[in-house]
């Protein structure tokens, strides 16, 4: 099953090649990964989304919290959240394909951010399988390039990941 | 002021360390140079990095104390690796500091750069990079902490050389306590969890206490034999945890798994309630398959590590704690339960399992003529040395000789690599703990194979008049490797065998400036033992030619229960 696990760590050097060297040395799969500081300089959140069964994701999280620079963690999956990621897309635009790529971004909701004669570069967000959507109804067109940040996330409602 | 290098010599002393292990090289100067200008800390030079590492872990596991070692940078460094590798599988407590490079040179492929963090990281608890030398006295608190308090480890300093400049110094103070956030050990384990596991314990039918090397890290042989003793079970080691109940005693019934006896394998299969204390339901124990593993049993494991709790097998009853306060727990619960004890039931299992002893798993049938079995080596090193001595081993068969045939009655008696299998662990190993006790017998049982992966401390041994006595078990061939490609290759010894290249270990011996013994003849074995064990002052290699053609039984069947054993070459159960 996918899970997508918020990791509170040290904002400090070593810290995020110990959790990910943790996934490859115990042969866990990551699929995404996004890292940046918070509010407070000090902590780092770290969001990966992986695949596992219970057994696997139950020593995922108690892997992870034995790392001595995690402070904190979540598995969002585990209750109702809300989870973003955002796509940069290239995409052929020429000709008839011109309008359509365009009528496709308009029902995805996605905004093109750069155009040349040949080409649009649109920004979607949403989540991972909104964006799988948007690559798969762009199959008819010639796609040149997509960046993804990977899945950022938090719970719904009242409850919070800090210290 | 103190420079950085003094700084970290005098936070090592401040921290209680007055022993560390090590060998000296460029990046490390400034610091062997601190160490040159003071007194309280004192140094053993080694002759390779591996054993300053296995000689710390010796000294770590012998005193429960953390074992201490310094090496410069690049080789030094990578060299250490095995050793660190080592104290993580078997969870000592240990801090290595490395010499770096200058921090102008870091990530520029300079002369003796290795990425020290980088590559110990899998096998560290934690590691630091010194980046300032204001900062070492707190980092030097911080690494202590992590690696021997929760589940104990080996942390790793790499401290870059301008940072221990003699030219710069610094305000010093060492900070008394220390707090890290994100780091937070269990300091007991949950009442109502460990309720729960009691009444299972007390209502139990076939119950058997399964205890490993967590609860000799963790002090806890005491309570554990008290536990034992209150309830009247029978209780079996793992090869960690020999020593933290005594082997002489009635209840023992000897070490489990792959080279267990048959009555404590027998128990754990037929078991209805097992408590697990501190061991792992490693693959050595459990066997491959898992599913066969004690089916019938209800399993309360008791950890400090969360872990290694449900990893392989599942447990029922999890106790996430350090293994004093929840024994402590657990044996006022049992001693004020109003369930009591099926006796009968009870007796009629220790019936079970005193016709499993009648097998005699362990029985020994000497050779003919003069040649010496193995197991006989271990039997007359157990009854020349009172069973008082420290023993470490290597590993090999004469690792699972020593386990079974030496009885342990002490905790930190035992000391080999069980996790991670090191050969070359065991004389280093002995030089840890004879400095660590300088008057007590340490013998290091070895044989001709792995003694050759670390021989050059024999120098070490004789700088630091260290009187250790080695048992060289020697068959003449890697003895392990061997067995299995006896039993799984057809007997084809690849690679396994040496006979005619094997130096001679008296002449060697002699070479470093020890005694060297040869013992040939099974009616000469004793008394030439004695005689070496005689020598208090001396180190005295005892070389033994051994039979070349024992297996060591019984031995677990490959994906079976742990029911199925060899339990000789031609008999199985």
């Amino acid at each position: 099953m996918r899970r997508i696990i918020s990791v509170l760590m040290e904002n400090q050097p070593g810290a995020l090649s110990r959790v990910v060297g943790l996934f490859s040395q115990r042969s866990y799969n990551i699929n995404s990964l996004t890292v940046a500081p918070t509010d407070d300089p000090t902590l780092s959140r770290l969001t990966l989304t992986t695949i596992g069964d219970d057994r696997k994701i139950e020593q995922i999280i108690k892997h992870l919290n034995k790392v001595v620079d995690v402070a904190k963690l979540v598995d969002l999956t585990e209750g109702s959240h809300i989870e973003r990621e955002l796509m940069l897309i290239k995409v052929k635009a020429t000709g008839a394909q011109r309008a359509e790529v365009k009528r496709v971004a308009d029902i995805f909701r996605g905004d093109v951010v750069d155009v040349t004669p040949t080409m649009y570069t649109i920004q979607l967000t949403g989540t991972e399988e909104k964006l799988d959507g948007f690559i798969q109804a762009l199959a008819g067109t010639t796609i040149l390039e997509v960046a993804r940040t990977g899945v950022s996330g938090v719970a719904r409602g009242e409850k919070i990941l800090s210290l | 002021m103190l420079s950085g290098g003094d700084m970290l010599i005098r936070a090592l002393h401040d921290e209680g360390v007055d022993l560390i292990f090590g060998y000296p090289g460029g990046a490390a100067l400034h610091i062997y140079d601190a160490i040159f200008n003071q007194d309280k800390v004192e140094h053993i030079l080694v002759r390779h990095e591996q054993a300053a590492t296995h000689a710390a872990d010796g000294y770590a596991r012998s005193t429960g104390k953390p074992g201490v070692v310094l090496v410069t940078s690049g080789p030094g460094a990578t060299n250490a690796i095995t050793g660190i590798a080592t104290a993580y599988m078997d969870s000592i407590p240990m801090v290595v500091i490395s010499g770096q490079v200058t921090r102008d040179s870091i990530g520029s492929d300079a002369f003796q750069e290795t990425d020290m963090i980088g590559v110990s990281r899998p096998i560290v608890k934690h590691s630091f990079m010194v980046q300032n030398a204001a900062g070492i006295p707190s980092i030097v608190k911080q690494a202590f902490h992590i690696a021997t308090t929760g589940r104990p480890g080996p942390v790793v300093i790499d401290i870059p050389k301008d940072v221990t400049d003699p030219g710069e110094t610094f305000p010093y103070e060492y900070p008394e306590t220390i707090k890290i956030r994100s780091y937070a050990p269990p300091t007991k384990g949950h009442s109502g969890q460990i309720k729960k596991a009691v009444e299972i314990l007390m209502s139990a039918k076939r119950p058997v206490l399964y205890t490993g090397g967590g609860v000799i890290l963790g002090d806890g042989s005491e309570l554990l034999t008290q536990l034992a003793r209150t309830l009247g079970y029978p209780i079996t080691n793992t090869l960690m945890g020999l020593g933290a109940y005594p082997a002489t005693d009635p209840q023992f019934l000897g070490m489990l798994g792959m080279h267990g006896t048959y009555e404590a394998n027998m128990a754990m299969s037929e078991a209805d309630v097992i408590l697990c204390i501190g061991a792992r339901f490693d693959d050595r124990v459990t066997n491959s398959d898992v599913s066969k593993f004690c089916p019938n049993a209800t399993i309360l494991h008791v950890d400090i590590d969360p872990a290694s709790i449900s990893k392989t097998v599942t447990a029922h009853v999890p106790i996430v704690g350090p293994v004093v306060p929840v024994l402590e727990e657990m044996l006022e619960q049992v001693k004020a339960s109003k369930i009591k004890i099926d006796a009968e039931a009870l007796a009629a299992w220790w019936k079970r399992i005193d016709h499993w002893r009648e097998r005699d798993s362990l029985g020994v049938t000497p050779a003919e003529g003069e040649m010496i079995k193995p197991q006989q080596v271990i039997q007359a090193l157990y009854k020349v040395t009172n069973g008082e001595a420290y023993v470490t081993s290597d590993v090999g068969q004469h690792q699972m000789f020593a386990a079974q045939y030496y009885h342990f009655d002490l905790p930190r008696r035992w000391i080999n690599s069980g996790g991670l299998g090191t050969m070359g662990f065991g004389l280093p190993a002995a030089m840890g703990v004879q400095l660590a006790f300088p008057d007590a017998i340490v013998a290091c049982v070895t044989g001709e194979g792995s003694i050759q992966m670390n021989i050059q401390e024999l120098a070490t041994c004789k700088q630091c008049a260290l009187p250790i006595k080695i048992v060289n078990l020697n068959n003449e061939a890697l003895g392990m490797v061997k067995q299995w490609q006896d039993m799984q290759y057809s007997g084809r010894y690849s690679q396994s065998t040496y006979a005619d290249s094997l130096p001679d270990f008296v002449a060697l011996a002699e070479a470093y400036g020890h005694v060297g013994v040869r013992i040939e003849k099974m009616s000469e074995l004793e008394s030439k033992m004695k005689e070496a064990f005689a020598m208090k002052d001396k180190l005295v290699f005892i070389d033994v030619a051994v039979d070349p053609n024992e297996h060591v039984y019984p031995m677990a069947i490959r994906n079976g229960a742990m029911s199925e054993m060899f339990l000789s070459k031609t008999e199985r159960t």
